[in-house]
């Protein structure tokens, strides 16, 4: 159990800078998810904190420990690679056991935990197989078992879900949530999935060319994005952003249109309005017509892909099945409530008069 | 197999191209076999016969009890596994450095060493023999070993490199995690992973070193230094050339060759790392 703090860590590959001024409290016990783009910086901030990776400049704590220069095997860390990283010469008890084996605990030890382990992740009749062996999810889940048995003060896992099919991505997501509640450990996971980070992060590190963009909840990040990059890459289908004109009482469209927004102020600054597919209803008349290029109808949901004269491209995304069809002209309404207002910098405007008071 | 059964022409003209290229390949060594196995008097008579009249085991009894034969062979035996071993494990660690490690000098160093590999040995072998001469170490086994290990390294390294660099980084990296040293990773989970690469380099040096002539030939003079190639050519003297023995010695000395590959055949199969990685 751990408590992990970065403080104003760097990390340069010669002159260029891959990651900037991270500074990153982790609780003990926390969830914490890194996601972003790839090349974002995210699997070499793992591998700084696993040790396989050294720190440039900035402090690495564990426990108030500064860990900078402790090599990964004193580190106490265990981490789940995306390639699973089995060793393909030991059977799956050994391979879970390793660690064990390398720390010289008594055999007798090692057998039980194993077993045990291999109980947890239903792994009990595949323990004499060698990884060529098993199946993607098996090596999954073999690649768990290696890093719980040995009840580390942290797991890393870098990406373990992506070389996995669909259906077992989601049941070992599940495993994973269950693994957090059961171990109550401090975790950090990569991704750059964000139904991963969405589903279970306490808390969601937003990563982006070095930078990191906003720490939060997933709530958080989804209702507040802290700017445009942010606000477009957390959520599916993408919010939609459109190019507006500033008012003092709300913002004005490319068509003309003013949308007003009395409930909040300082929209004078706005240069972009964001807007999520499910904060807009199609109405039989609204602020906007659009006319509907590609509709997918998921059966829980309808996707409309629009072309609305004057402002370009929009998805909508309505709730249940509606009868509309390529070509159909529909009136649109902007849920005004759900607005996010983005200024020149692409930053978040703060406008809602309890943010501003808090 | 569904190829196969849909296309029998196909097949075969592959099975009778295979049949080719081995009878094409094999043919020097039946050639020896039966020469070696034929009695003398009738090897000029019957000479493109592919099965002599008679047959006679006199030439292997000559060569290995009223020639030196033996004693050359366990020269060459000698300097063989001696240079295999040494050359194995000199490339090892380097073809580990190159592959994991960046250091500085690290392209001038595999630019050098691709360099000694461009000139003929033709080239080099005076000046070898004037240094060898001068150290003294002429006539000696050591300095065939020296040599041999001396030229087989950069390939040897190279190859072990390859084979290195086919072992995921993650699987060292995972190792450390799970508490080794770098050393015990390497211990613990590389090296049974490149047992196959070992193997290969093994029976490359052994017979490199094994059928090389030209080095032996000029630092070694003294009968009971030589090595089997050397020794082979006792067999031809000013007006005859003994066939019959010379090919049995060639028979005996295809030998430890087969063994060897027999021995490490097991480590040269794929696939070992399969299972590694993804799926």
């Amino acid at each position: 159990m751990a408590r992990i703090e970065l403080k104003d860590v760097v990390k340069r590959y010669g002159s260029v800078e891959v990651l900037r001024d991270i500074d990153l409290d982790i609780e003990d016990g926390e969830f914490i998810v890194l996601v972003g783009p790839s090349g974002c910086g995210k699997s070499t901030l793992l591998r700084m904190i696993a040790g396989l990776e050294p720190i440039t400049s900035g402090d690495f704590l564990i426990d108030g420990e500064r860990m900078n220069d402790v090599r990964p095997r004193d580190r106490d860390i265990a981490m789940v690679f995306q390639s699973y990283a089995l060793y393909p010469h030991m059977d799956v008890a050994r391979n879970m056991g390793f660690s064990m084996e390398i720390r010289k605990d008594p055999s007798n030890e090692r057998t039980s935990r194993v077993k045990q382990a291999a109980e947890t992740l239903g792994l009990t009749s595949l323990t004499e197989r060698l990884p060529k062996a098993l199946s993607g999810g098996q090596r999954q889940r073999v690649a768990m078992g290696r890093a719980i048995i040995r009840d580390p003060r942290a797991f890393l896992f870098d990406e373990p879900l992506s070389n996995l099919d669909a259906s077992l991505r989601v049941e070992m997501r599940l495993e994973i949530a269950r693994l957090h509640q059961k171990l109550g450990a401090t975790m950090i996971y990569v991704t750059h999935d964000q139904v991963e980070a969405l589903t279970l992060a306490d808390r969601i590190v937003v990563l982006n060319g070095g930078d990191i963009q906003q720490v939060g909840s997933p709530l958080d990040l989804y209702e507040r994005p802290a700017n445009k990059f942010v606000a477009q890459f957390i959520g599916s289908p993408t919010m939609n952003i459109i190019p507006v004109q500033g008012k003092s009482n709300g913002v004005k469209l490319a068509d003309g249109a003013l949308l007003e927004l009395p409930h909040l102020f300082g929209t004078i600054d706005a240069v972009e309005l964001g807007i999520r597919p499910e904060h807009i209803d199609v109405v039989e008349v609204g602020d906007l017509v659009g006319v509907a290029d590609v509709v997918e109808h998921l059966g829980s949901d309808t996707n409309l892909y629009l072309q609305v004269e004057g402002l370009g491209p929009l998805m909508v995304r309505e709730h249940g099945n509606i009868p509309v069809q390529p070509g159909d002209r529909v009136g649109l309404r902007i849920q005004s409530e759900n607005v996010h207002l983005f200024g020149p910098d692409g930053n978040a405007l703060r406008c809602h008069t309890n943010e501003a008071a808090a | 197999m569904a190829i196969a059964q849909s296309r029998p022409l196909l097949a075969i003209g592959k099975y009778a191209a295979l049949l080719g290229y081995l009878t094409f390949a094999l043919f020097p060594l039946y050639w020896l076999l039966k020469i070696a196995i034929t009695p003398d008097q009738l090897i000029f008579t019957e000479g493109t016969q592919l099965w002599p009249s008679s047959l006679t085991l006199d030439n292997f009894r000559t060569v290995l009890f009223q020639t030196d034969f033996l004693a050359y062979f366990g020269n060459s035996l000698y300097v063989s596994l001696g240079t295999a071993a040494a050359t194995t494990l000199i490339a090892a660690g380097a073809g580990y450095a190159f592959s994991r490690f960046d250091f500085g000098g690290k392209r001038i160093i595999i630019a050098v060493m691709l360099i000694t590999q461009m000139f003929p040995l033709l080239m080099i072998i005076a000046p070898i023999y004037k240094i060898v001469a001068s150290l003294g170490m002429l006539n000696s086994l050591t300095s065939l070993i020296v040599v041999y290990t001396a030229f087989n390294i950069p390939f040897a390294t190279f190859l072990m490199q390859s084979f290195f660099d086919g072992i995921p980084k993650d699987l060292e990296e995972a190792a450390m995690m799970d508490g080794c040293s770098r050393f015990q990773a390497l211990r613990k989970v590389i090296f049974p992973l490149t047992l196959p690469g070992l193997g290969a380099t093994l029976g490359f040096v052994f017979t490199a070193a094994w059928s090389e002539l030209l080095f032996a030939l000029m630092l070694i003079s003294k009968n009971e230094a030589m090595t089997f190639p050397v020794g082979l050519l006792t067999f031809v003297s000013k007006f005859s050339v003994d066939w019959g023995q010379m090919m049995a010695a060639g028979v005996l000395a295809l030998i430890p060759s087969c063994l060897f590959f027999i021995f490490i055949q097991r480590y040269l199969v794929q696939g070992l790392t399969s299972g590694a990685v993804k799926g």
